[in-house]
């Protein structure tokens, strides 16, 4: 196929044909972008935990006299064992994806206080017997807590339990000892110590880092008797159980403690929850680049057919001194591939350069170099699509044309 | 010469249905979208108090130590103030009004049979909250500065709490039963909800959190009530944690100066105070970091409009633009097909400066169309966004001026796009096109 005809046909409509670029370009730069940002948040939105997500519901209990933490909660996990179908009880302080986020920054040097400057912010998860078995932590090193460390744990007014072990995620274990072995080792924050007993698969922090996924899973877990802060039931049944489960648990600790609230929810809401804005934000993305590529289609065909009517004479002549249908049809194919190829090259630029601007401004990350070719093959497709319509009716053009004067 | 071009431009669009309705309907989504999203960028950047908001001001003081190191992902201690700092100037009363507050969330116990206990929101103030930030009462009144000093168990309800507890039945004088103590009903407040709440602490959802109780901050601290927002110490001991401590900011501090002049003075107040806690040794950062934040210039400070809320806007304005360029295209093959009828008008007499009016009209039209169908596109928008979990979502209103710029908006865009295309047909050779036809 010539193109030197198409590049002369072009340059007679030099504006038009600047037009379809400038529309290819900007279609390409915002959608590089925006699927970039569709994939970075599902990214986000499907972040793994390791604990037993699927299996898992919470009821919290607000409102109980802290003073009788120590009778009430034996007693409250031992109705909910008998609601039917549940698996395991136990209570915590908080779950990942909550949003209740209990912070501590502590050292490795035996001096370290909190706001020294090199310490490391982790949350804090506080455990009743039998919490880490109902979350579903998975083990890798060491051991979990035993009966006489949940025993012997009290907080009693102050900030962390007295206990001087802790359960630490495998991503933290990393981060705070790359080159060595974490079992053993402890963390300090006078005059608080603690020592690693166990190492657990990662879990999420209630609230998940925006900055980096590492930071999301510095996670700690500490044993505690009976205390008025665990007031997160956590619940284990089979999936399809949950929302019976819920209900009930939500009524018999409502029950028994008539002066609180139960609030009980499966853990997939909770997640849900963590993620609502995040997933309508990624909805609305999708919805503008489909109609953005709409919009950018119907200006193709709008303007090929509005080409095709221009030249009819001019195709009639071409028919009649032998070009075949096909010949029309790659004619008008050629020449949108060149203008589609020369609104990517734009466009990819353009994606690139954005892309910038936004990581300085927006805390966006950079665009991994595959969106700009996909997303140029994407519109290469799309102009193809476009123009077969118009191309088609152009090709359709009788020779007879040719000899008719308009 | 007007009402002929619009019947020639009317004519003209019906000639060719379908790329109008492709012309109108570009149009229309990129004005819905950038509509949808000024919008609600609009109303998040409204000002709270209109009318009051110029008189506010909050101080901000730093008495963090200097190797004070700031968590990652948590906002900045120094935007909250210690309870000793908060004592002090509302002892030093150098301002028209002065309160220090903080948010809590408390445990209802309803006397009422019928109703279960639940949680509210409200806020632990000093008695000039009510006077300096305008807010109505329906019945009663608010408690004054004698009752801060006694710690008096007393509350002040928002009109929707106090109907929850009593019905149609007086509560003033009553008492409710918040946590694990009785206070006393002394008033009730319409429903204020400023939007966004610019007095909460930097942590709180400023856009759906609205408070259900006010009582005296003294009597919180006394009975270490539980408190919302971000708690930040840097004590070396285990009163580190302590409220009441010099060592911890939680508090939010707010004033009300009436002109520029006592503005300036109370700015230089706050230097001078933290030059005195300096030389005590209390403070160890230079005096001059003492702030002096305006309503708006705070709210500013504290960026609480959502990142995602600037990209989606810079989204839907690129999208306008795509459809600009679109429409600029389309206009310009439908008025170059034209090029025989502008020939013969210009043949006959028609000046190009005529040409260019009418084809100016006929993208104008195109525009009032494509603005009427941007409103609707744009109620659907916000409608969308109100359903979203966002706490800004049920903010997503249009107002009369909104509604007014959308339409604006509009026929502005297709005029700017009609003018290119315009440009060039009323350039055509009318000889060379007759004669060619």
């Amino acid at each position: 196929m010539e193109i030197r005809p198409i590049f002369a046909s072009l340059r007679k409509h030099r504006i038009p044909a600047i037009l379809i670029v400038l529309e290819i370009a900007l279609a390409c730069a915002v959608l590089c972008n925006a699927v970039f940002m569709i994939g970075k948040r599902i990214g986000d939105i499907q972040i793994p935990n390791a604990i037993d997500e699927r299996g898992l519901s919470v009821v919290v209990l607000n409102g109980t006299d802290p003073k009788l933490a120590a009778s009430d909660i034996p007693r409250n996990i031992a109705a909910l064992r008998t609601i039917a179908g549940v698996q395991s009880v136990g209570v915590t302080s908080t779950l990942p994806l909550s949003r209740n986020n209990w912070g501590w920054s502590f050292g490795l040097k035996s001096d370290s206080a909190m706001t020294d400057k090199n310490t490391f912010n982790v949350s804090l998860y506080f455990l009743g017997v039998g919490a880490d078995q109902t979350l579903g932590l998975q083990l890798k090193q060491g051991r979990f807590f035993n009966a006489d460390e949940y025993a012997d744990s009290t907080l009693g007014g102050s900030a962390l339990p007295s206990a001087h072990v802790v359960l630490v995620t495998e991503s933290l274990a990393h981060q705070l000892w790359p080159d060595k072995a974490a079992l053993g080792q402890s963390i300090y924050s006078k005059p608080y110590y603690y020592t690693v007993v166990g190492v657990v698969a990662d879990v999420v922090r209630p609230q998940a880092s925006i900055h980096s996924t590492q930071r999301s899973y510095a996670s700690t877990f500490y044993p505690l008797q009976p205390d008025a802060t665990l007031g997160y039931y956590l619940l284990r049944s089979a999936p399809h159980d949950r929302a019976r489960i819920v209900r009930a648990a939500e009524q018999k600790l409502g029950e028994i403690n008539p002066a609180a609230v139960a609030k009980g929810k499966t853990f997939d809401d909770i997640r849900g929850q963590y993620f609502a804005d995040m997933s309508s934000m990624a909805w609305m993305l999708v919805l503008v680049c489909v109609v953005m590529l709409a919009v950018t289609a119907f200006g193709i065909v709008g303007l090929t057919s509005f080409w095709v009517a221009q030249r009819r004479r001019q195709i009639g002549i071409r028919r009649a001194v032998g070009a075949s249908r096909g010949d029309i049809l790659s004619y008008f194919r050629t020449e949108n591939f060149l203008l589609t190829g020369m609104g990517v090259v734009l466009g990819m630029a353009l994606a690139f350069g954005i892309n910038i601007y936004l990581m300085h401004h927006y805390e966006m990350d950079r665009m991994p170099w595959y969106y700009l070719p996909a997303s140029a093959v994407a519109l290469w497709l799309l102009g193809q699509l476009a123009v077969l319509g118009p191309a088609l009716r152009a090709a359709a053009v009788p020779p007879v044309v040719a000899t008719r004067s308009v | 010469m007007f009402a002929y071009y619009l019947d020639l431009a009317w004519h003209s669009l019906r000639r060719n249905p379908i790329l109008t309705a492709l012309m109108v309907l570009a149009i229309g989504l990129g004005i819905g979208a950038s509509m949808t999203m000024i919008t609600v960028l609009h109303v998040l950047t409204d000002d709270p108090l209109p009318g009051r908001s110029s008189q506010l001001f909050t101080p901000h003081l730093d008495p963090l130590p200097l190797n004070y190191k700031q968590g990652g992902d948590s906002p900045d201690a120094a935007d909250n103030v210690t309870w000793p700092d908060a004592m002090a100037l509302l002892k030093a009363h150098r301002a028209e009004r002065q309160a220090a507050m903080a948010g809590g969330t408390l445990l209802v116990r309803p006397a009422r049979a019928d109703l279960r206990p639940f949680n509210v929101d409200g806020r632990y103030a000093t008695a000039d909250f009510f006077a300096m930030f305008g807010m109505p009462f329906e019945h009663g009144q608010s408690w004054s500065a004698a009752d801060d000093a006694a710690r008096a168990h007393v509350v002040v309800l928002s009109d929707t709490l106090y109907r929850k507890l009593f019905g149609n039945g007086s509560g003033i004088g009553q008492d409710v039963r918040l946590g694990e103590h009785d206070f006393r009903v002394i008033g009730v407040t319409a429903d204020w909800q400023p939007k966004p709440m610019f007095y909460a602490d930097p942590g709180a959802q400023h856009y759906s959190d609205v408070d259900q109780f006010f009582l005296p901050l003294s009597a919180a601290v006394d009975l270490k009530l539980s408190t919302n927002g971000n708690q930040s110490g840097w004590g070396k001991n285990d009163d580190s944690t302590s409220l009441t401590g010099a060592t911890m900011t939680w508090l939010q501090f707010w004033v009300q100066l009436n002109s520029p002049a006592q503005a300036q003075a109370y700015r230089q107040f706050l230097v001078d105070y933290s030059a005195q806690q300096k030389a005590q040794g209390r403070f160890e950062r230079p005096s001059t970091d003492a702030k002096l934040y305006s309503l708006m210039g705070w709210l500013k400070h504290e960026n609480l409009v959502p990142n995602d809320v600037r990209l989606q806007l810079w989204l839907a304005l690129g999208f306008l633009f795509v459809c600009m360029v679109n429409i600029v295209a389309l206009l310009l093959a439908k008025f170059l097909r034209r090029s025989s009828e502008i020939s013969v008008r210009r043949a006959l007499g028609a000046r190009r400066r005529d040409i260019f009016l009418q084809l100016g009209i006929e993208s104008a039209l195109i525009g009032v169309a494509g603005g009427v169908l941007g409103l609707v596109i744009a109620q659907i928008g916000l409608w969308s966004v109100r359903h979203r979990p966002d706490d800004y979502a049920q903010l997503a209103q249009m107002d009369m001026p909104m509604l007014l710029g959308t339409l604006a908006l509009a026929i502005i865009a297709s005029v700017v796009a009609g003018l290119l295309p315009a440009w060039r047909a009323c350039r055509v050779q009318p000889a060379l096109q007759l004669k060619t036809s």
